[in-house]
């Protein structure tokens, strides 16, 4: 079982989900017994929460959506062809 | 290899997400619009070597991330490798936590981090050097796996996670100076400043 400091340690990778099974479940049962411990992991985990929620609310400006799609209707390199750089273009269709 | 006539069905469900990490990266918003349509034109005439049943968010992030990085250091004279003040750990929660146990205790655990404005949040992670804001902003706000944001970056997965660490401390302390900054923590609590 891990002590406070080597738990604390693996706080981040423990919150992003990147231990192995074998660690987890010494943090694991590091935190299933230790209340401060715990309080520091759960305010971490709802920080990482919030800083997600209010990080990616952002509204998408007017127009950029259809801008972005009339570039899939180009004919960039004039090759008479939309969009396809390469020249195996014409078997896009798979019908 | 994926068929490019289906890209606008599969791929433009992400442009929300992708707009909202590039006004992050780019911290405006028309450089923002700019960077998510060079992502897109991008990543349209390279679809076909995109493989069918992979990830198709996290190729697209990657695309955009590349973009941004091409773009933007292509700018500067060299590599910026910017660093940091170095800041404790658990800085914000030694400072805050007794405020949320408080409220933990009205039950307004949920929202106790709502202290914060968005406006707040996001200027914190803008704030920080791009070397730190990147990894801060694909674990955080997109939640990508340290292998996916080390490919990202071309950076060694070590180099990511001590970025993140340090990344993140230094958000907590722009985030508790701006706390401080409101009033909020004039409360007497367990940790000095």
């Amino acid at each position: 079982m891990a002590d406070c400091n080597e738990t604390i340690r693996e706080l981040d990778a423990y919150l992003d989900g990147e231990l192995s099974d074998d660690l987890r479940g010494h943090i694991h049962s590091h935190l299933n017994g230790c209340m401060d411990c715990l309080q520091a992991f759960d305010f971490h985990a709802e920080l990482k929460a919030a800083i997600r929620r209010k990080c990616s609310n952002d509204e998408v400006p007017p127009g950029l959506l259809a801008k972005i799609e009339s570039c899939f209707q180009t004919d960039f390199d004039g090759d008479g062809v939309i969009g396809e750089p390469d020249a195996d273009a014409g078997v896009a269709d798979p019908s | 290899m994926a068929d490019q006539s289906t890209f606008a069905d599969q791929a433009m469900e992400y442009a929300p997400q992708l707009y909202s990490a590039a006004l992050r990266m780019t911290r405006n918003q028309a450089d923002a619009e700019d960077l998510v349509q060079e992502a897109y034109l991008r990543a349209y005439r390279s679809f076909h070597t995109f493989q069918e049943g992979t990830n198709l968010r996290a190729w697209l992030f990657r695309i955009l991330t590349n973009a941004y990085i091409n773009r933007y250091r292509a700018k500067q004279r060299r590599p910026q490798e910017s660093d940091l003040a170095d800041v404790e750990d658990l800085y914000l929660y030694r400072r805050l936590g007794s405020m949320e146990t408080a409220a933990a205790s009205m039950s307004a655990e949920e929202q106790f981090l709502d202290i914060f404005t968005d406006d707040e949040v996001k200027q914190a992670l803008e704030d920080l050097p791009e070397n730190f804001r990147l990894p801060v902003l694909l674990a955080d706000v997109e939640g990508f796996a340290y292998k996916e944001i080390a490919e990202m970056l071309d950076i060694p997965i070590g180099t990511v996670m001590s970025r993140l660490h340090r990344g993140r401390k230094a958000m907590q302390r722009a985030l508790y100076d701006y706390a401080e900054a409101r009033g909020l923590t004039s409360a007497p609590s367990g940790a000095d400043t």
